[in-house]
């Protein structure tokens, strides 16, 4: 049994999206997506417990021997995104139960379960696969159903969001097709490790440059790195509220994850900070997205548009970690996925409890909520202090490892570390804004306004708590991320 | 570049331009449907570009081939690689999904405004926007 974890990861949620779709009974697809998710969040931290003990848990499918047949391939750092992944998976579907109920039309919920639970094991099966076209097929099981999660949002834009979407999404999966096509065509290989081994020796044919760069700019786009951000905002924006908090917390740390999986586990660190100087191109798009973006948050009046902003400015982070080019780097990019997962997470539920009560998260809606939604309040300002970077959180921990990076490389590189506590400053502003207008104005909605329903506020706090916990006690999660940092830094083969 | 070097590759000029095309519909279109068709010849490139590459000249299908009673299969025989082909039947299947997808949230765009011109669409936009 323990053998087949790999493939049970995505079995699992994908065996269980057709049984919802096929289910008439709204709450019966729902309790089967939850059933289904924390199935897959235990064999995730399985798994992790697999690879922790006894390292890589390589998997092949109907028993062909990779580089022929399709190999699952669990390391340290694959094992810790599944984990990422997983538990937000987890903690989303029973918070969707009663948020659904509210944002989207009956008859429509138990699709909606089938395309989360697609969604989910998309996320999986990009994380999990050693296998470069497997890759490919994932993304866009992925992607189809982000495109029909996020148009189920009440507003009509929605609509206009989740195409450009599509758009914009599908470009970047057909680029990343033409890189893995032309990857082929000089190694032969599709197998991740195989892959590995044999691009050193065409290292200098400029056709793998070129896949190198239609990878780059595929994955960019679907990671929605400054200036490929576009399709973000709204599309967080617009989607219901359970969406934007499962996909604002698990699609973007996927595609950082295939960035750092194709770049630097299948080219080598060493072809893409030395040959392709990807450092250098990565950190001033990197400290622009950071900047820009929290300057462009600071000025939203939709606090959900406001956080979309906000995440495509800490996609920024990550990013300018793997620019470091160094372990201590790249474990801020590793530590930052977790933690940006819990902290959005928190926030985007937050927000939707709002929406479940008042109908709006336009920031004069909020106005006074602090008295009428304590709880749900109080999470979004332990969220909000989490994204700004204050001690006894997660978000703490991520600054800390960066701006380390930064102190580490020295010289110019200090300007860096100044930035990033420059930019904390810029988040401290917009998480201001809305807890000024939540604490210190006053409400003028409907009297009867309450506290949202515990199915909702629970799952929320769970992510408060961790971000809380996770803030204080980072040594196993700092220690993880240290030793898949490494594993990525030395190359797949070892 | 010769023109030998030119002609000798000339799948790849196929597949640039179609891709180039697709490409240019897909950005300067403002219409829905024709973005559509735009991404559709764009990934039609694609496709192209790994079938060309698998095709070896002169070779057979991948099929075996025997010595017509049954017997083992003849060696030496020259076929094309089977493997890109198969991948790009995935690709097409992946293809057809997104343009179905595609094409039913221009349906739903169309029901929920009236058009299916992005900036009739943004002027709609602009002017509930405005009046909030």
């Amino acid at each position: 049994m323990t053998a087949q974890l790999p493939i049970l990861q995505i079995i699992v949620p994908l065996l269980a999206a057709p049984i919802c779709a096929v289910l008439r009974h709204g709450r019966a697809a729902a309790w089967l997506a939850v059933l289904a998710s924390w199935s897959a969040l235990a064999i995730a931290l399985a798994l992790l417990g697999q690879v922790m003990a006894g390292g890589v848990v390589s998997y092949h499918i109907g028993d062909w021997v990779p580089p022929i047949g399709i190999e699952y391939r669990v390391d340290i750092v694959n094992a810790w995104v599944l984990v990422i992944v997983a538990s937000m998976g987890a903690v989303v579907a029973p918070y969707s139960v009663k948020s659904v109920e509210h944002e989207i039309a009956s008859r429509r919920i138990p699709l909606f379960y089938a395309a989360y639970l697609l969604c989910l094991s998309g996320l999986l099966g990009i994380t999990i696969t050693g296998d470069m076209f497997n890759v490919f097929v994932f993304l866009e099981i992925s992607s189809l159903s982000a495109y029909a999660l996020i148009s189920l949002g009440r507003p009509r834009r929605a609509l206009t969001a989740a195409y450009r979407y599509l758009i914009m999404g599908s470009v970047g999966a057909t680029f990343i097709v033409i890189g893995i096509g032309l990857l082929y065509v000089m190694t032969g290989s599709l197998n991740m490790a195989d892959l590995a081994e044999l691009l050193p020796g065409v290292w200098d044919s400029r056709t793998v440059k070129v896949a190198y760069g239609f990878l780059g700019v595929g994955v960019c786009l679907k990671l929605a790195l400054f200036p490929l951000h576009l399709w973000l905002p709204n599309a967080y924006a617009f989607a219901p509220s359970p969406v934007t908090a499962f996909m604002a917390s698990t699609a973007t740390k996927v595609a950082v994850y295939m960035l750092l999986r194709f770049f630097l586990s299948i080219f080598g660190a060493a072809f893409s900070f030395d040959v392709m100087a990807l450092d250098r191109v990565l950190l001033p798009l990197a400290l622009v997205a950071v900047v820009s973006m929290s300057l462009v948050a600071i000025f939203q009046v939709d606090v959900k548009r406001l956080l979309a902003y906000s995440s495509v400015a800490q996609i920024g982070y990550m990013i300018l970690g793997l620019s470091f080019a160094s372990v201590t780097g790249l474990t801020a990019t590793l530590l930052h996925l977790f933690n940006h997962a819990l902290m959005k997470g928190a926030l985007f539920m937050a927000l939707g409890c709002v929406v479940y009560r008042i109908g709006s998260v336009h920031i004069d809606a909020m106005a006074g909520l602090g008295k009428r939604m304590p709880w749900t309040m109080a999470a979004f300002v332990v969220g909000g202090l989490s994204l700004v970077g204050v001690p006894l959180t997660v978000g703490f921990i991520s600054k800390w490892y960066l701006i380390l990076g930064a102190l580490e490389k020295g010289g110019p590189w200090t300007a860096v570390a100044v930035l990033v506590l420059a930019t904390s400053v810029m988040a401290l502003v917009y998480v201001w804004r809305v807890v000024e207008a939540a604490y210190l104005r006053e409400f003028s909605g409907d009297e009867t306004t309450g506290e949202a329903p515990l199915s909702l506020l629970a799952p929320t706090w769970v992510l408060v708590a961790a971000n809380l916990y996770f803030g204080i006690d980072a040594v196993r999660t700092a220690g993880v991320a240290r030793q898949a940092a490494e594993v990525l830094m030395a190359g797949i083969g070892s | 570049m010769s023109l030998d070097f030119f002609v000798s590759h000339y799948n790849y000029w196929v597949v640039i331009f179609l891709m180039m095309v697709g490409f240019y519909i897909l950005i300067s279109r403002g219409n829905l449907i024709k973005k559509i068709v735009g991404l559709n010849v764009f990934q039609t490139s694609v496709f192209m570009l790994y079938i060309s590459m698998g095709k070896i000249t002169g070779g057979t299908p991948p099929i075996l081939v025997g010595d017509g009673h049954g017997g083992e299969a003849v060696e030496h025989v020259v076929y094309s690689n089977p493997l890109p082909h198969v991948l790009i039947l995935t690709a097409i299947v992946v293809g057809i999904a997104t343009t179905s997808v595609g094409l039913a949230l221009a349906v739903r765009i169309k029901e929920a405004y009236g058009t299916l011109e992005e900036d009739e669409i943004n002027r709609i936009e602009a002017l509930v926007e405005a009046s909030e």
